[in-house]
């Protein structure tokens, strides 16, 4: 006796495994996932800017809606989560009749079966049951796979398959999908991500991160030597590399790793990412004074926005270091800086020196002419640590994912079925995908079958 | 020979093709249809030696990575891609009135490439400096392609539908008479889709692990990568709709075109118009 509450339950479960649900979900998170697209998010680099520019009711009618952290927010995982029970119901619902036609296929071909097939030939043949059944089960081993024969009373059934699970591949996909989801659920819960700074020559043991700025202890001294930014004679960045070293309990077990960015450095589940960098102070720069009269040399060092005087008594001021002059000089390359030549007596004077270019500065004929020999920038590299356990789970769920699309896709179960009584036969069959194909090759086939007569 | 005058040779192949592609269809004459497809297989030809010297130029320069790392470069590789895509379909599925649009859109691209775009040979960014950037592209732009495939067959199936709802016959219009039945332009359509989808997905994880590797953060739904998820539920949403009643036909069409133009502004409208860390295709 059926009770209203089974039938309720069983609303609500047509409800969740329906197809219609899933276009639905699909074509809605599509719609919805504009929105975050369009709405910088909160910790974006244009998130600032846009707070300046919105209004203050478009303001709080979208910090309601969550519509800045809208990836986050409880409607949009609700979306998510929907999806997830759309998907396990869907695939509970059509799992048992796919299991079982999987394990157990219907291996003979009754009239009920027969008509439920798109594709079936019956023909007149000559010879007897058991001599078809032999000239079939070959042809068929042959043409297409080794048929399962099975004989029920007069007549005799045989199936052959391929391609058998290819009715595995979506359930695969949808479990797949579970898994990534499960991956980044375990990410959340237990990763950690944050930002690291250090200095040339500094080393931290602490990282801060998670709610409240939690000090978490390293466990061992994470070292960095050096910091370098090296450019591309267009001016662009090419490779922004910190050397890292790792002491634990004394020993030093990571040497001068070099990171840059692409080649992080992995230690006990914890990564370090080259992300950022900034410096510590204006940068130093050596410099040899050569006194045109005399020919004798004067070593000086000074820090960008330094007034250091020189033996002559005049003085000079960095002012502006330019890693690489081409965008500005086309036909110079390498480091430079923009300095200022103040005299006892007489003008100012900017002047420009070129690392790679010792003379370039005598061309200038003045009393004294500098070289630029090198520059000391004071480093401060920002490195991303992120420990995220869910990760490897994430990517076994991709890798399913990928093997369920294929397999769905383009494994197609295809069956055939021939019911064999004396002097007449049927061949009947189906694919579980591109099924105008394989009934090509089912009248191709029984056109050679037919030949048996 | 320069790849950029190679470029140009393939372009024009391409304009040619598609012009003999649509007399095709204003003729039905199966001859004028060989010479549309040979010359969109010489075009494919000189496209893919061109990239291949570009590919040589970027050393010759002293940078040496793979011609996909500005926006260029990427429309000549979609160009390139659409075309794979094209001559593969018509090898299988022998669907040769499909490539008058096909064709077109690769002309298109290259046009426009060709005509507007900055074709200067850049060094790679420090976050580009890796082997996961040709895994990466070439999955992603290779589903483009199918999808873009995919546009071109709806297109069609929606002119041949409603000329066939109308009771057309040969003389109310040569052309659509040409075009495959509706019922084999809308299994083209799935086909596609089929091919786009897992490269597509492909491409979606070879970014996010890329993304992990050098960012260390697999999403971070960036406009890029939400944009990809949304091109990516719209063709779920197609294929779903597939095993349902009353979604064959016309509506698949419409959604096929509709995920199209979510995949166009992946590619271009998010570069072009929102802020983000990928925004690397915008040079």
């Amino acid at each position: 006796m059926r009770t209203v509450a089974d039938d309720l339950a069983d609303s609500i479960w047509k409800f969740f495994s329906s197809l219609k649900l899933t276009i639905f979900l699909l074509i809605g998170l599509a719609a919805v996932s504009i929105i975050g697209t369009v709405i910088p998010q909160k910790g974006s680099p244009a998130f600032e800017k846009y707070l300046h520019s919105v209004s203050v009711a478009k303001f709080h009618l979208y910090y309601k809606l969550d519509f800045f952290d809208m990836y986050h927010s409880w409607w949009f995982t609700a979306l998510l989560g929907l999806l997830c029970m759309n998907l396990i119901a869907c695939s509970l619902r059509r799992l048992p009749r796919d299991w079982k036609s999987i394990t157990s296929p219907p291996m003979v071909l009754d009239e009920a079966l027969e008509r439920s097939l798109p594709f079936s030939k019956p023909w007149k043949t000559r010879y007897g049951a058991s001599e078809m059944e032999r000239k079939v089960s070959e042809f068929l081993g042959r043409e297409f796979a080794a048929p399962h024969v099975t004989r029920v009373g007069k007549e005799v059934h045989l199936f052959a398959q391929k391609g058998r699970y290819g009715r595995v591949g979506v359930y695969v996909l949808h479990l797949s999908i579970i898994i990534i989801f499960i991956g980044v659920i375990i990410g959340s819960l237990f990763g950690l991500e944050t930002y690291a700074e250090i200095p040339e020559g500094g080393s931290i043991t602490t990282v801060v991160a998670g709610p409240g700025d939690r000090k978490i202890e390293l466990g061992y001294t994470l070292r960095c030597d050096s910091f370098s930014v090296s450019y591309y004679e267009t001016g662009v960045p090419k490779e922004f590399k910190s050397v890292l070293s790792i002491i634990e309990k004394g020993r030093t077990v990571v040497d001068k790793s070099e990171v840059i960015v692409n080649r992080p450095l992995t230690y006990r589940g914890v990564t370090f990412y080259q992300s950022g960098y900034s410096t510590a102070g204006p940068p130093s720069f050596h410099f040899s004074a050569r006194e045109r009269a005399t020919g004798s040399v004067a070593r000086v060092t000074a820090r960008q926005g330094e007034t250091v005087s020189l033996p002559n008594g005049d003085s000079l001021k960095p002012l502006e270091f330019i890693p690489e002059v081409r965008p500005n000089f086309p036909h110079a390359s390498g480091p430079a800086v923009l300095a200022e030549l103040i005299p006892r007596v007489g003008e100012h004077q900017t002047i420009l020196l070129l690392q790679r270019y010792p003379d370039f500065d005598s061309q200038r004929g003045g009393a004294l002419a500098f070289t630029f020999d090198s520059v000391d920038e004071a480093w401060i590299t920002g490195l991303k640590v992120v420990r995220d356990p869910g990760v490897i789970v994430v990517w076994i769920g991709c890798f399913l994912l990928v093997g369920g699309l294929i397999t769905a896709f383009f494994l197609s179960n295809r069956r055939i079925w021939v019911r064999i009584a004396d002097g007449r036969a049927v061949m009947a069959g189906n694919a579980g995908r591109n099924q105008a194909a394989f009934k090509d090759f089912l009248v191709k086939l029984s056109d050679n079958l037919k030949e048996l007569q | 020979m320069s790849s950029s005058n190679l470029f140009n040779i393939a372009a024009l192949a391409y304009l040619a093709a598609t012009v003999t592609f649509f007399a095709f269809l204003a003729s039905r004459n199966r001859r004028v249809g060989l010479g549309g497809t040979m010359a969109t297989l010489f075009g494919f030809v000189v496209h893919t030696a061109a990239i291949g010297f570009r590919w040589k130029e970027t050393y010759d320069l002293g940078y040496g990575h793979a011609p996909l790392a500005n926006l260029y470069e990427s429309v000549v590789f979609f160009a390139w891609a659409v075309i794979l895509i094209f001559l593969l379909m018509d090898a299988r599925y022998r669907v040769r009135a499909a490539g008058a649009f096909a064709v077109l859109f690769a002309f298109l691209a290259m046009a426009w490439a060709q005509r507007r775009l900055d074709s200067g040979i850049e060094p790679l960014l420090p976050a580009l400096q890796s082997n996961w950037l040709l895994y990466h592209v070439i999955t992603c732009f290779l589903g483009y392609a199918a999808f873009a495939v995919a546009c071109g067959v709806s297109i069609m199936y929606l002119l041949k539908a409603r000329h066939e709802s109308t009771g057309g016959n040969v003389h109310a219009g040569g052309a659509f008479s040409l075009f495959p039945a509706a019922k084999v332009l809308d299994e083209l359509n799935y086909r596609a889709i089929m091919v786009g989808f897992p490269l597509l997905t492909i491409g979606i994880i070879t970014g996010a692990a890329w993304a992990n590797y050098a960012w260390g953060t697999y999403w971070s739904w960036d406009p890029k990568e939400t944009w990809s998820l949304i091109v990516w539920f719209i063709y779920a949403a197609f294929l779903h709709a597939r095993i349902t009643r009353g979604w064959v036909g016309k509506r698949s069409a419409i959604l096929s075109i509709a995920g199209f133009a979510a995949t166009i502004f992946c590619y271009l409208g998010v570069n072009l118009l929102l802020s983000g860390l990928h925004s690397y295709g915008a040079g």
